[in-house]
């Protein structure tokens, strides 16, 4: 059996710094691993690399044991990512919003957007223009699409920047129910995650990945 | 909690998605919508008061104005095509879609041009009148803005495409786009030009579809490889 996604000796340089060299790690499904490092240390860098939006680095990455370019179709279907900028589009209502960002992937009806709403806490926000949330509900309409998502895989970087404490605990019951069924979950965060299943982390300071 | 494994969706849907989003946002913020049609009008109004005002004169460089004025107000509403997108991270979620770039870029060019291409193809006919350009111009003057004003959007894109990552762009994007644009300047104004000697069309014609044809089927896949660069 093949983890989900291995990373084989990654190298990674930004402005004649090394970010990362050497990095290995694997993920399966069921795991819940939290990228950590100070400030600068390269992990948006390295999830951007991960979801392929980054090319400038050395290294393999494989996608069920298959190369990721290979079958890159298949690795985008399974994968969700949200980034730093949150993909709202703040003159489209939420509803507009989650409507388009998940036909990328698969189509949702509105009773399923009303339902996912209604679970991150935004119960009567679906046609309200984002414009007129605030920051952290506008981060609430893009965790939306975690529950809309079919994605094996989801790399989520700062997810919790702008949660308020109830939206913490809202998004780590997603993430282990997620991991729960199978998925796997890569983040970013410096908030300490307090989650009943296993939390693995890799840590771009001193590299290795250990169990908590 | 949804399946893991969902049904595909098709490319089809995905495409319409996109079509149907960068419309509505257009239709939401008509100042966008407004600007290169006013500008259109604007800067074709401004050459009566400028160079002259006598019909002869006036006859004779109509086709060009028109069709400068509407290169210009392309250019003007191109950079809407990419910026929010990019600044809000929705382009990083359009690059990750498993459906081809192709057509997902192909939706939001088409688009565009139905929000700043179209308007200028159906005003084009009064601003003509008012630069007495002979009537039996005016099907080609706007049969030939159908066929190339898709081409500026989709050229345009490419440039786009290429400086949405740069901070400050200024002149750039012009510098890029305008010189792939000049062979539809060139042979759109020309064809007006043309019909109003009472000349065949048939080249003038065929050369803006095969420029159109051209720009359909690979435009879009060098503003996809352009935009995968800009995110990097």
């Amino acid at each position: 059996m093949h983890p989900l996604l291995r990373g084989q000796a990654l190298f990674c340089e930004r402005d004649d710094r090394v970010l990362f060299s050497g990095l290995d790690f694997e993920l399966k499904a069921g795991d819940l691993m939290q990228v950590q490092g100070s400030n600068g240390s390269g992990k948006t860098t390295l999830l951007r690399i991960l979801c392929g939006l980054n090319a400038s680095y050395e290294g393999e990455l494989f996608w069920r044991g298959v190369p990721i370019e290979e079958d890159h179709e298949a690795f985008l279907a399974s994968l969700l990512y949200l980034g730093h900028r949150v993909g709202v589009n703040k003159i489209l209502t939420a509803r507009e919003n989650l409507r388009w960002s998940c036909a990328l992937h698969s189509p949702v009806s509105d009773a399923e957007i009303e339902a996912a709403l209604r679970r991150v806490g935004l119960t009567g926000y679906a046609d309200v223009t984002c414009r007129n949330m605030s920051a952290g509900q506008q981060q609430r309409v893009s965790l939306a699409r975690l529950l809309l998502s079919p994605a094996t895989l989801w790399v989520l970087d700062e997810p919790f920047t702008t949660l308020d404490v109830h939206g913490v605990r809202m998004l780590e019951g997603l993430l282990a129910d997620h991991v729960e069924a199978g998925g796997a979950v890569l983040v970013t965060t410096h908030h300490a995650l307090s989650v009943p299943c296993t939390l693995r982390r890799l840590s771009l300071d001193k590299r290795g990945v250990a169990a908590a | 909690m949804t399946a893991l494994t969902g049904p595909q969706v098709s490319t089809f849907t995905a495409f319409r998605a996109t079509l149907r989003r960068d419309l509505l946002i257009a239709l939401k913020r008509r100042n966008d919508l407004l600007n290169p049609l006013m500008f259109f009008l604007i800067v074709v109004s401004l050459f009566p008061l400028g160079v002259s005002s006598d019909p002869q004169e006036l006859t004779r460089i109509a086709a060009g104005t028109v069709w400068v004025s509407a290169l210009l107000a392309s250019m003007l509403s191109l950079d809407n095509l990419y910026r929010a997108d990019y600044e809000d991270g929705s382009l990083e979620q359009l690059l990750l879609s498993p459906q081809p770039l192709y057509f997902l870029v192909l939706a939001k060019n088409i688009a565009h041009w139905l929000v700043s291409g179209l308007p200028v193809v159906l005003l084009a006919p009064l601003l003509a009148y008012m630069l007495y350009l002979p009537a039996d111009a005016y099907w080609t003057l706007m049969l030939t803005l159908l066929l190339g004003t898709p081409v500026l959007s989709l050229l345009g894109s490419i440039g786009v495409a290429l400086t949405v990552g740069l901070g400050s762009r200024g002149l750039i994007l012009a510098v890029i786009v305008l010189p792939l644009t000049v062979p539809v300047l060139i042979i759109g104004a020309k064809a007006v030009a043309d019909v109003s000697l009472g000349l065949t069309l048939g080249m003038h014609y065929s050369l803006l579809g095969a420029l159109l044809a051209l720009s359909l089927s690979l435009a879009p896949l060098a503003s996809a490889a352009a935009l995968k660069i800009s995110v990097n």
